[in-house]
């Protein structure tokens, strides 16, 4: 158990780690491999009949699912957007301020993590009903809770990406004789984008993916993981591995793309 | 001048706090507040005409009259998934934090990337894995390891695997932040002191990463809870949870106070042993 231990015990980690890693792509291959499924005329729609490319060119033929991906996509970029900025501006008032309330504030941001989504969706359908409006519930009532979900993971991620920060650079640029808005926006808010840009791509993911909240909260809005979990009842259409699919190329085009312009970024500055 | 707009100008932090907290005061607070006051309401009411609140703490006694197995089965699988993710995620963690090099970030972008695909979409794929003429079936018959009729879809093991499956990355992504900051000398200088590789774990690195622990349980354990996805789409009606119970209660039977009561004794047993296990743990400097 020398040298030789060592390495074969290193090693080991590192396979089986990346074995860890495999097993959470599995079902990635499979929505992959069911979205080029010939499901026509099968009983079983849980198995791989025959190769076609269907799917792929009428990703639109199942009735509705379309009109679903549409608005999730809808609800996705507003809650996002309102949840990025509400998010990031708290995020700044805890991390540079001290204020009263400051550690209300963080138990505040930190509960609806910690609750259970079914729990969350239940209060708000519950208050929802007592407001009066049992009747209205749809896409205003998706976002008001998409917003709240989504708020928390921003303030999180803005956070920590603005108290990693090194306040001497602000400092710098004050003593260039910068003043506080160039400061700001030269500086300040250059450094926390990448933590901001984060925490919005998360917020879509969220958003896009919420089922147990929003199907409480929907009335007779669909959305997509709403049209899946009507559909799951009856039989999947293979068009929602297409939409899968791509949603898992979007994804990782958008992080792979930012990666390498981050790097090429760094590359340019160092160079200068 | 009013005194509002006095407080307001003195602290420029209020006003980047304001929105979010009025979002989380109106769309969390209040939401609990009537989740707690439809939860003691009458259940003659209906969703439309709303209830009427009348300190009926029968609701609970009924809730938990008819559905302790739900409450009781929760709980166990999601603690047995939270046990399995906190052994694989711990291994994929370490793997990305020390053994990883120049790929740690590609191997962290690839560890989150798996989950952008619909949440549904990916639990309906496991039925197709788990099926019965499906090849981990197939292999465990001719191992043995099952009986020639036996199924993983539709029992309990498949809901488990489901949960598994879906919550790991809450536990890798903590896990990886708290072993990323443990100082690779330290495992050197275990090694040096002549302990072995086990023992330098047991002594250095897993105290060091406790928080992440701490964190990734958490994360594991809650959304585990409360989830009904799994259960539903890989279970049998024999294995249905707490979660499936609570949103038939307020979809298909619309018996809000009785749904309403199930909720919140789920949040309390959570916020109970949440509480007991981060004082226990040691580490309260969560939030």
């Amino acid at each position: 158990m020398t040298r030789i231990g060592r390495w074969i015990g290193s090693h080991l980690v590192l396979a089986l780690g990346l074995l860890v890693l495999l097993y959470m792509y599995i079902p990635n291959f499979i929505v992959a491999l069911m979205s080029f499924n010939d499901s026509s005329g099968a009983r079983n729609l849980y198995a791989f009949q025959s190769f076609t490319l269907d799917n792929w060119l009428n990703p639109c033929a199942p009735q509705g699912m379309c009109e679903s991906v549409r608005v999730s996509i809808v609800i996705g970029l507003a809650a996002t957007i309102a949840a990025t900025i509400l998010g990031t501006l708290a995020a700044f008032a805890l991390v540079r301020h001290r204020f009263e309330g400051r550690s209300t504030m963080n138990l505040m941001i930190f509960l609806p993590m910690a609750t259970p989504e079914i729990v969350l969706g239940s209060s708000l359908l519950a208050m929802f009903v007592a407001a009066g409006l049992g009747g209205q519930l749809g896409f205003w009532t998706i976002l008001a809770a998409h917003i709240l979900f989504c708020l928390s993971f921003v303030v999180i991620t803005v956070r920590s990406r603005l108290s990693g920060l090194d306040s001497n650079l602000e400092k710098a640029a004050m003593d260039l004789f910068a003043n506080e808005s160039q400061t700001f926006w030269r500086v300040t808010f250059p450094l926390v984008f990448p933590g901001i840009l984060g925490a919005a791509l998360l917020s879509f993911s969220l958003s896009f993916d919420d089922f147990i909240i929003t199907n409480l909260n929907s009335g007779q809005t669909v959305t997509f993981p709403m049209f899946v979990w009507g559909a799951a009842q009856r039989g999947v259409p293979m068009q929602v591995n297409v939409i899968g699919t791509l949603m898992f190329i979007f994804a990782l085009a958008i992080v792979v793309g930012g990666e390498l312009f981050a790097r090429r970024r760094a590359k340019v500055l160092a160079a200068r | 001048m009013g005194a509002l707009q006095r407080v307001l100008l003195k602290h420029p932090a209020y006003f980047l706090i304001a929105p979010a907290a009025l979002w989380l005061l109106v769309f969390f607070l209040f939401p609990f507040v009537s989740l707690l006051s439809t939860s003691l309401s009458d259940p003659s009411g209906s969703p439309i005409t709303g209830y009427e609140m009348t300190f009926r703490f029968q609701n609970y006694a009924d809730v938990l009259a008819d559905y302790w197995p739900y409450m009781v089965r929760s709980l166990v699988y999601a603690s047995i998934a939270t046990l399995f993710c906190l052994i694989l995620g711990y291994v994929l963690a370490y793997a990305i934090a020390f053994k990883a090099g120049r790929y740690k970030t590609i191997l962290l972008v690839l560890v989150v990337a798996p989950f952008f695909t619909s949440f549904l979409v990916r639990t309906l794929s496991w039925k197709l894995i788990l099926g019965d003429d499906g090849w981990v079936v197939g292999t465990l018959q001719a191992l043995h390891f099952l009986p020639p009729d036996g199924r993983l879809l539709a029992t309990p093991v498949a809901v488990v695997a489901g949960l598994i499956y879906n919550f790991l990355p809450f536990m890798i992504l903590p896990l990886y932040a708290s072993l990323e900051k443990i100082d690779p000398r330290l495992h050197e200088a275990s090694l040096d002191l002549y302990a072995n590789p086990i023992r330098t774990f047991f002594k250095v690195t897993w105290p060091l990463s406790l928080p992440g622990v701490v964190g990734g349980v958490l994360l594991t354990f809650i959304p585990a809870a409360g989830d009904f996805i799994n259960a539903s789409l890989l279970g049998n009606p024999n294995t249905q949870m707490v979660g499936n119970k609570i949103q038939q209660l307020f979809t298909t039977a619309g018996d809000y106070p009785h749904a309403a009561a199930l909720s919140v004794i789920l949040m309390a047993i959570i916020v109970v042993m949440v509480l007991f296990y981060v004082r226990r743990a040691g580490t309260e400097d969560l939030v």
